[in-house]
């Protein structure tokens, strides 16, 4: 599959590439790619890239040619030559090309997957995910993070409550839209461990910025260990702070909307929060899963993400509040 | 019964002939050279001139504002056009400001949703598609000798409606009630917002795609029918071919969209749930409606752009364009192929590989005409002399920027790099360089090229440079670095982003590069608008072209050409001798104004042989009001008010009759007329060598193909959703829908049977068959509407009988239309507008009732039929 493959676009375009290599990284960079379907992608780029340098260089060359350097009569013979090979057979032949291998990649990107499904739907603005491992009758239920074993290709059943999105980790592979009311499905193949950012990438209303999650790629065995623990029910309070912090949780009625399994809380309007302590950020991808960041959001949603349908609670008495956020922080 | 077989020819030859005969042009033509030759008398000329220019005057004071005249018209509607595009601009500068660091809060994310979508609407809709009409009504005529466009109130009337409806959409930010949820308003999003922002957009953005598809339509009737003598559809200056084109464009791409924004309206309004999942919808079908006329949109934008520059691009090099014919092939390959493309749009809803790759496919063919285009002009240059031209140079640089968008379209069309870049701001990039180079640069070049011939006076060459450089540098610093910020991930239409994504210093770089442009159009607006009452009137074809427009008089004329030329050649200023000398001694044709009526020549549409003499309308109010009840009635249902808006729609529709009555297709008071060089032409015609009948002709194109969208809305749920019709479900009544659709079709007979009776001189047959006529009409929709409302099809409780619902209301609704005419018909052979030999609106009526018999016919069987079989 590979033996075609072009490597690394160090071939065509050197220069350009040691000044934007630095440029190219980042958490949510296609170019840095870390999946078998975003490197595809980004080779595919470069490809395309250096072609259309050379392009726009000899379109515009010619165009400087002839209005500043040559503005003498030419030969009409040429001009009509210049039409018919520049309009007509020149572009015949490097798109039948492109074509060509462009939409070769199209099933690569597309091989279904070996095991793992997981589902994500589109909430408003926040990612309800659904680990369903092969055989398995009931999801384990989470949100906000999705996690991939590498090296292998998991299935991502992909749907959407109220509004379109559309599901995006630009380092692991293309995006594709969710709809209510229709599944959608993508497969990715991540390769090398690490944590990456997805974003949603389909205009979803007022929030549609701040509806980001990390997307953690394990090793198989590593993930493996990670799925358990996030099937157990949450762990008991740790200590008299936490404690209390539960009864806040139950006595405020956060259980209508949110699910804290191994608790009365079993609401699913909301995300999961059964271990929502051990998650890399908290509010879809918004803040840091820090004591401080939980009481800010339980105070202020509607300030951290304007329209969010959480009510804000900051008529909550600051103990309870610190409480609150201290069981939460502590849910992992 | 051949006399109702409907072709034209048959008819006369069967009774009209002598009406015809008589109507037939008579003299000498094509004019011989001893003909042009001969001399003007002085003292005749300086008469004819003063009859024409008292025919042709502008309103003077308060009253100018009624002028209907195209350089008036089209005047406004420019600079109205030009007007959103700053604001639009200024929305972007605010978004640039939010944008310039990240977690910035100068703009709420309510704001800035709002933002977006006015920019993208406003320079959609209130720029780029009016732009080009307004520049097409401006300067069109003039590039065929042309007085007039054919129907100047229909302008005037399409200019207030647009107006109107603009100010109403863009209005709507300073109560931040302003739509936000994109401008392409997918729903469910759309349909669930709360405000009165989608019905604002929907209401609005329908009103003023009702008055660009009439600008398209007088622009199409325009380029067929108002050539001068001669200039056969080979010699057409480029941008005449291009007009044709994109009017044929948006007279097929519209419509979907506005059939779309019925649906959308009848489900917000009336909670039909044509988008809505849950009761058999699919919001899919907005974006295939959307995208079928959002892709060819993009075409609309681009393509009178190439036109200016096919008129810039010989006059710079100083010789005939090189490749007309392909330039030409292509222009009209690229108007099919860019139908062919939508799904590029969608290409990550998960559509199958096969689809993607033959979308794939067509998006990377339309490359080439658009290349031929530009190799064309390539071409034409080479084997010129080039001179470097201020006009010359913002079209070398749209020509830099437009290829590099070109690239960048080359990659995203493959659908697996899509999936990467697909609504980031690699695309956000990729559109901005298409737009600019395929549309704001080469128009700013034809604002300078055109300057000294619009307001006979010159812009300054330097401030043009300056505004040149500032807006060209400008564009690539804002531009560039976006296609490496959509790669490093980010998303379109995000109101802020976090830091510490690589995203900072990119979004800082475009924030400062769109002040760079922002001062580049600050010096052009200057320029443009500066009072230039001490400069001397510019040399008559300061760029030495040789197209037609250059002969118009300086000091401006009102009346267009002093005289109506013979044209035998692609450039005539440059291949005709003397022919500017003769057009000013009023030597061609109607160098007269006898009866102190407007009148232009049309000719026929492939040779253009002169026809017959129309009569253009002159100053008028009607107008104004005509468009402030329609805009009345589109604008009250935003709010949720439906009988006053009713009531508007009366209203316009009596303003409408009163302006038709009074101004068109009146009997004249001579049947035959000397237009000069011994051609003797009529001055009334009916049927399809008119004018208005070219109209209504396409007209109704653009009205089917609406209808054809919904049609497709049917089949497009049948296909995607198992259950449409739902098990269970209700038909509707299989012999009143068939006996509403007889009822039509012999609506349909009576009132062709009276066109064809009335030119046999039995006026009082004819005016029993119009009586019949109504009624069998009312009868049809009745029996059509019982059908449905019979059985149990509540259109709120499922998307299918919804569908059946629409497409009989879409007939209701013609249906009404159909009998005003028929009446107006029955009134007009009552109160001697139509007799025998007069019979346009007959001809007309009958037209539109062609097309309403076959949507009668269309949807008895879809909505009687097909749910019984599917």
């Amino acid at each position: 599959m590979t033996s075609w493959r072009v490597t690394r676009p160090g071939i065509f375009a050197p220069c350009l590439l040691l000044l934007l290599l630095p440029a190219c990284d980042g958490p949510q960079s296609a170019l840095a790619p870390a999946g078998r379907e975003a490197e595809l992608l980004a080779d595919l780029f470069w490809i395309m890239l250096a072609g259309a340098v050379v392009l726009w260089l000899a379109i515009n060359g010619l165009m400087f040619y002839v209005t500043r350097i040559n503005v003498g009569h030419m030969p009409r013979r040429l001009a009509e030559g210049i039409i018919i090979g520049g309009g007509i057979v020149f572009p015949v032949i490097v798109l039948a090309a492109l074509l060509g291998y462009g939409l070769t990649l199209m099933p690569l990107t597309r091989v279904p997957g070996d095991g793992l499904r997981i589902r994500v739907t589109g909430e408003q603005w926040w990612w309800r995910v659904e680990y369903w491992p092969e055989g398995a009758e009931a999801p384990v239920v989470a949100a906000n993070e999705v996690r991939l074993p590498s090296g292998r290709r998991t299935d991502i059943e992909l749907a959407a409550h109220e509004v379109i999105h559309s599901f995006w980790i630009p380092a692991l592979g293309g995006k594709t839209d969710m709809f209510p009311g229709r599944d959608t499905l993508m497969t990715l193949e991540p390769l090398t461990p690490g944590v990456y950012r997805g974003q949603c990438a389909e205009f979803c209303g007022e929030s549609h910025a701040l509806m980001a999650f990390q997307a953690v790629v394990l090793p198989e065995e590593e993930f493996a260990d990670w799925l358990e623990a996030e099937a157990a029910p949450a762990r008991p309070p740790s200590g008299p702070l936490e404690a209390a912090g539960q009864e806040v949780f139950l006595a405020q009625g956060c259980g209508a909307c949110h699910t804290v399994r191994g608790t009365p809380a079993t609401g699913a309007v909301g995300p999961d929060l059964t271990h929502v302590g051990s998650r890399l950020t908290i509010g879809a991808g918004t803040l840091p899963p820090t004591a401080e960041a939980l009481a800010n959001w339980i105070a202020h949603p509607g300030t951290i993400k304007p329209g969010v349908e959480m009510p804000s609670y900051d008529e909550l008495a600051p103990d309870d509040l610190a409480a609150l956020a201290a069981w939460l922080e502590g849910l992992e | 019964m051949s006399a109702i077989s409907g072709d034209p020819n048959d008819i006369r030859r069967m009774s009209g002939r002598e009406i015809a005969d008589a109507r037939a042009p008579e003299g000498p033509y094509p004019p011989t050279d001893e003909m042009l030759a001969e001399p003007m008398d002085p003292e005749v000329s300086r008469a004819q001139a003063e009859r024409l220019r008292a025919a042709w005057k502008t309103p003077q004071g308060w009253r100018y504002w009624s002028a209907v005249n195209n350089s008036e018209v089209g005047l406004w509607y420019v600079l109205t056009a030009f007007f959103f595009m700053l604001c639009a601009g200024l929305l972007a500068l605010a978004m640039r400001v939010q944008l310039a660091v990240p977690d910035n809060d100068v703009l709420s994310a309510d704001r800035f949703n709002q933002f977006f979508t006015m920019h993208g609407t406003a320079m959609m809709f209130l720029f780029a598609v009016p732009l080009f009409e307004a520049i097409s009504i401006l300067i069109l005529p003039a590039f065929m000798g042309a007085r007039d466009m054919p129907f100047p109130r229909l302008s005037a009337y399409g200019f207030w409606c647009f107006l109107i409806g603009s100010v109403f959409v863009m209005g709507s930010l300073l109560f931040n009630a302003a739509p936000k949820a994109g401008w392409f308003m997918y729903p469910p999003l759309a349909t669930q917002d709360l405000g009165i922002g989608s019905d604002i957009w929907l209401l609005g953005l329908s009103f003023i795609e009702v008055a660009s598809i009439a600008a398209a339509v007088e622009l199409i009737v325009g380029t067929l029918k108002c050539r001068p003598p001669g200039m056969r559809v080979n010699l057409m200056p480029l941008y005449a071919w291009y007009v044709l084109v994109v009017g044929g464009m948006i007279v097929f791409a519209f419509p979907p969209l506005i059939a779309g924004d019925l649906l959308f309206e009848l489900e917000r309004s009336f909670d039909w749930p044509f988008f809505d999942p849950e009761r058999g919808g699919d919001p899919l079908l907005w974006q295939h409606l959307f995208w079928i006329f959002g892709h060819p949109e993009v075409y609309i934008i681009f393509l009178p752009s190439i036109a200016i520059a096919a008129m810039i691009v010989p006059t710079a090099a100083q010789r005939p364009i090189v490749g007309y014919s392909w330039i030409v092939l292509s222009a009209v390959g690229t108007g099919f192929l860019s139908f062919g493309l939508w799904v590029h749009h969608m290409f990550t809803t998960g559509l199958p590989a096969l689809s993607l790759g033959f979308f794939s496919a067509a998006s990377e063919a339309v490359v080439i005409p658009t290349g031929i285009q530009i190799f064309a002009f390539v071409a034409t240059l080479m084997v010129g002399r080039v001179t470097m031209s201020l006009p010359m140079l913002w079209i070398a640089g749209a020509l830099a920027i437009f290829t590099a968008g070109g690239l960048t379209g080359v990659m995203v069309a493959i659908a697996s790099f899509d999936f990467q870049v697909h609504d980031t701001y690699f695309i956000v990039a990729h559109l901005h360089y298409t737009l600019f180079g395929g549309m704001v640069l080469p128009v700013i070049g034809g604002v300078y090229y055109f300057y000294p011939f619009i307001r006979k006076k010159q812009m300054s060459e330097r401030m043009g440079r300056w505004a040149f450089w500032l807006i060209f540098t400008g564009f690539n610093i804002t531009f560039l670095p976006m296609h490496l910020t959509g790669l490093l991930g980010m998303p379109r239409r995000v109101f802020t982003y976090p830091t510490g994504l690589g995203w900072d210093w990119l979004n800082m770089v475009s924030s400062v590069g769109a002040f760079v442009i922002a001062a580049g159009f600050a010096v052009f607006t200057w320029d443009l608008l500066r009072p230039k009452g001490h400069q001397p009137p510019p040399p008559r074809n300061p760029w030495r072209a040789g197209t037609l427009e250059w002969s118009h008089n300086i000091p401006e004329e009102a009346w267009g050409s002093r005289s109506i030329p013979y044209v035998d050649s692609r450039y005539p200023l440059w291949q005709q001798e003397k022919i500017v000398e003769r057009m000013d001694a009023g030597r061609y044709y109607l160098g007269d104004a006898e009866e102190g009526l407007r009148e232009t020549l049309v000719t026929s549409v492939i040779d253009a042989r002169p026809v017959y003499v129309a009569r253009v309308t002159g100053p008028a109010w009607i107008t104004h009001l005509a468009a402030g009840f329609t805009g009345a009635a589109f604008i009250i249902p935003t709010f949720h008010i439906y009988w006053p808006a009713v009531v508007a729609g009366a209203f316009a529709v009596a303003c409408i009759i009163y302006w038709l009555w009074t101004s068109t297709a009146r009997i004249p008071e001579t049947e035959k007329k000397d237009v000069g060089l011994g051609l003797t032409l009529a001055t009334y015609v009916a049927g399809p060598k008119a004018v208005g009948w070219w109209g209504m002709w396409i007209t109704m194109l653009a009205d089917s193909t609406a209808f054809a969208g919904l049609v497709f809305g049917v089949f497009y749920y049948w296909t995607s959703n198992t259950a449409f019709p739902p098990p269970g479900a209700d038909f509707a009544e299989p012999w009143l829908m068939a006996g509403g659709a007889v009822a039509m079709v012999a609506s349909w007979a009576a009132v062709l049977g009276a066109r064809e009776i009335n030119r046999r001189g039995r006026t009082d047959i004819a005016r029993m068959a119009l009586v019949a006529a109504p009624v069998l009409a009312g009868l049809g929709v009745a029996g059509m509407v019982a059908a449905l409302w019979l059985p149990d099809l509540d259109p709120t409780s499922h998307v299918y009988p919804a569908m059946m619902w629409v497409l009989v209301v879409w007939t209701v609704a013609h249906t009404i239309a159909g009998v005003v005419m028929q009446c107006y018909c029955l009134a007009g052979t009552i109160f001697g507008k139509i007799d025998p030999a007069h019979d346009a609106d007959l001809w007309n009526t009958c037209l539109f009732w062609h097309f309403l018999c076959l949507t009668a016919i269309i949807t008895a069987l879809v909505t009687g039929l097909l749910p019984r079989v599917l």
